[in-house]
């Protein structure tokens, strides 16, 4: 699982004051943002002197010489952007005896104060706060509505944590995403990307590629599912993004297309336009197809341009030297079902093998119907024993009662007991249970 | 709270069997069992996201941040328990496997999901007998025994008839028979002896070597021949050696082709289910079917057994308890 590094704290903070300058935004604007600039003064200086502030007991000595009635709520902000977990709780707990303290106790706090900013951290439970201020705040004092507002109560957001589920409520990014239909599930176990997603804003880097590929002509629905399997898309540069579109467009694939591809293949558009050109002119060259060929097997397979070259390369070796193929039939096939170039070459060889040596199938008949080979090995055998039980396995187009290799694979269970067995489909059950 | 997915999971709890196709390696079945049952299970419709109250203050209520304060209440879902954010519900089912088949083989395998492998390890341990179906071919002898291994040697069986087979079975049936009444650790001039004889209740406890407790032929088509075996604590590739010795007997080779399994335990060829029945539907029904006939098995069983002969084995105890219960029950409705 991937830590939501710490890095963001920056960005948790200048979002966390945006989201409370949105909410009140009514009222009290130009105070709230006083005091949060203030507040964001002090994380800052807490990130970069992180290495100096000894356990922050400095730091608080640093605030209580304001002695604000806010101090309540302005520590608790600065305690979620320390680091260091151990003084977080310190702090916290001398917060809390501090607030219990009776008046007589004054005199020896206030010493203790005035040395704290040189000395190391103190480490008994009562001590470092103005006892002033807190003697005023009571729990039971009437405060106007303004100050109630104004009040807000710190999130508990955790500044580090392996989940984006407690950051979705809060930020703007993620709730959309998630309404786009975005798997942030899947998307926070890869590395780095809970992070990038955090760091995003909705309307200066989300926004605007979400709109480009609403232009280009990729379906709202189809959005969510582009994003969870390429969120990168959204820290791509636009005018790249523009480049590689036109790029397409000029080598003569249909706006359609294009959308379809981006939509069937999301990292297409991560790849530079160098990179989609080599791939094309490899696919030309290898099958040794016409442009317009090339381009239909490209736009049905679009995830040929994403990956990469060697598994295409051994598979059609594959091809020409262990089955057998020779050069025009493998461009029969590979036009027919593209699948094969990044087929599993094991999983290739072992239906071939079933085909030419089991069922003594010549290779102009494996030509014609290339489907089998894309089909899976368990299903063939299956289905190739029961024909042979029932004495119906003849796949000679030039004899009586041919079954042809096409229906023998394409077609669902029950058609294929009814129509191409003459049989049940509990027979056909049975009869598995026999194997 | 109990979700619908977890009522679903509720109902697939307990034993059921499948029928694992030959070439295929135990754990993809049981991998690819369970993440259909997830599919089931996590697809059932999720209930409406909770919902929580936020106070949203009005925008341009008071520009200059003055007295009036009016605040909203909106009610808006909480996004982090939605399924995208949280994950699916259920991530892993526990789905066990009872006694194993290698790739070779092919038959019967038992698989119990969530508080049924409790049931599974209890019914791992009863000796219990597994039925199979081994088909050899004479003329041939390859090194793993099977014929898809290297061929070791080839030989004549134009000699072998079905009298000789059966001679040669009897021979192996009677050195099981011995082998047998050795591992059972009982006196055999005791009464208890003949008692457990009479019942079929002998046998080795626990591990032990393969037993043959039956053997038979039931086609014999030479090169082809097919036998029936009924055997305890065996492997696969035991039987496949069987086969093969059986050829060195009769002065010939012989290869096996199919190792099949068709029952094990109560659970038989045909509860089992094919791999276009490996959705959560089908498993469900099959595993309510093992419930009920749990039952049926259990109230017959009360009045017949005789608790002494019962004391031995560890899932006996249990077996006996619930004997007691349900005999004092019958008694109850008895009266």
């Amino acid at each position: 699982m991937s830590i939501v590094s710490l890095m963001l704290l920056a960005a948790m903070a200048s979002s966390c004051i945006q989201l409370c300058c949105r909410r009140c935004s009514g009222l009290l604007r130009s105070k709230i943002t006083v005091q949060y600039s203030t507040q964001a003064q002090h994380c800052t200086a807490v990130l970069t002197a992180s290495s100096r502030v000894s356990n922050g007991s400095s730091f608080l000595a640093g605030i209580c010489a304001a002695s604000h009635t806010r101090q309540r709520w302005r520590q608790q902000m600065c305690f979620y952007s320390e680091h260091k977990a151990k003084p977080l709780t310190a702090e916290a707990n001398r917060y809390k005896d501090a607030e219990e303290l009776s008046g007589s106790d004054v005199v020896a706090y206030k010493n203790r104060l005035q040395n704290a900013t040189d000395s190391l951290p103190v480490t008994d439970s009562q001590v470092t706060l103005d006892v002033d201020a807190a003697k005023s705040l009571s729990a039971l004092e009437e405060i106007s509505d303004e100050e109630a507002v104004s009040i807000s109560v710190p999130s508990a957001l955790p500044p580090a944590t392996t989940s984006l589920r407690d950051y979705v409520d809060k930020s703007e990014t993620l709730s959309k995403l998630v309404q786009l239909g975005v798997n942030l599930w899947k998307l926070e176990q890869r590395p780095n990307v809970g992070s990038m997603l955090l760091k995003l804003d909705f309307q200066t880097d989300v926004a605007p590629r979400l709109l480009f590929l609403k232009d280009i002509g990729v379906e709202d629905s189809r959005l969510g599912y582009i994003l969870s399997t390429n969120p990168f898309i959204l820290s791509e540069d636009l005018e790249n993004l523009r480049t590689r579109v036109n790029y397409l467009r000029s080598m003569k694939f249909s706006s359609e297309t294009v959308a379809s591809m981006v939509s069937r293949a999301p990292y297409l558009l991560n790849f530079s336009v160098k990179r989609l050109d080599n791939r094309l002119a490899f696919y030309q060259q290898q099958l040794g197809l016409s442009t317009w060929k090339t381009r239909d097997v490209v736009a049905r397979l679009p995830r040929l341009l994403c990956g990469s070259l060697e598994p295409v390369k051994e598979n059609l070796k594959v091809c020409q030297i262990e089955l057998g193929f020779k050069e025009n039939e493998i461009q029969h096939i590979v036009v027919t079902v593209p699948k094969v170039l990044t087929a599993n070459k094991k999983k290739l060889t072992q239906i071939f093998d079933y085909l030419h040596n089991t069922m003594k199938l010549p290779h102009h008949l494996i030509v014609k119907f290339p489907q089998v080979l894309n089909a899976k090995y368990l299903r063939i055998k299956e289905r190739h024993l029961f024909l042979q039980y029932l004495g119906k396995a003849q796949y000679d187009p030039t004899q009586p009662s041919y079954v042809s290799l096409d229906r023998l694979v394409t077609l669902p269970d029950d058609t294929f007991c009814t129509d191409v067995a003459s049989a049940t489909l509990q027979d056909f059950h049975l009869f598995l249970k026999t194997l | 709270m109990t979700t619908p997915c977890i009522r679903m999971f509720r109902r697939l709890e307990g034993l059921f069997c499948v029928y694992k196709p030959p070439g295929v390696h135990w754990k993809h079945v049981r991998d690819r069992i369970e993440t259909s049952l997830l599919t089931g299970v996590n697809g059932t419709p999720q209930r409406p996201l909770p919902q929580v109250v936020k106070f949203l203050a009005q925008p341009g209520a008071g520009n200059d941040g003055s007295s009036e304060l009016t605040l909203s209440a909106a009610s808006v879902p909480v996004l982090a328990s939605h399924p995208l954010v949280s994950g699916p519900e259920f991530q892993r089912i526990p789905v066990a496997v009872g006694h194993r088949l290698d790739a070779f083989s092919s038959g019967v395998l038992v698989l119990g999901v969530g508080n049924g492998n409790k049931a599974l390890s209890d019914f791992y341990k009863t000796p219990a007998t597994r039925d199979y179906t081994l088909e050899g071919e004479f003329g041939t002898a390859t090194d793993d025994f099977s014929h898809t291994g290297r061929v070791v040697e080839r030989s004549t069986y134009g000699h072998i008839t079905q009298d000789k087979l059966e001679r040669v079975l009897a021979m192996l049936q009677g050195a099981n028979q011995k082998a047998l009444l050795m591992y059972s650790n009982i006196d055999m001039r005791s009464q208890e002896a003949y008692e457990m004889a009479v019942q079929g209740l002998l046998g080795p406890e626990g591990k032990s070597a393969p037993i043959l407790k039956g053997l038979r032929c039931v086609r014999f088509e030479p090169p082809h021949f097919t036998l029936e075996v009924q055997c305890l604590n065996e492997s696969q590739k035991y039987l496949r050696k069987v086969v093969h010795e059986i050829g060195l007997e009769l002065r010939s080779t012989a290869v096996c082709k199919v190792v099949r399994r068709t029952r094990d335990g109560v659970f038989t060829l045909q509860d089992a289910l094919t791999h276009h029945h490996w959705t959560a539907s089908d498993v469900m029904g099959a595993i309510q079917q093992y419930h009920s006939s749990k039952k049926l098995r259990k109230s017959p069983h009360t009045q017949t057994k005789d608790p002494t002969i019962q004391s031995r084995g560890e899932d006996k105890k249990t077996e006996s308890q619930q004997s007691e219960i349900s005999e004092e029950t019958a008694v109850s409705t008895v009266l």
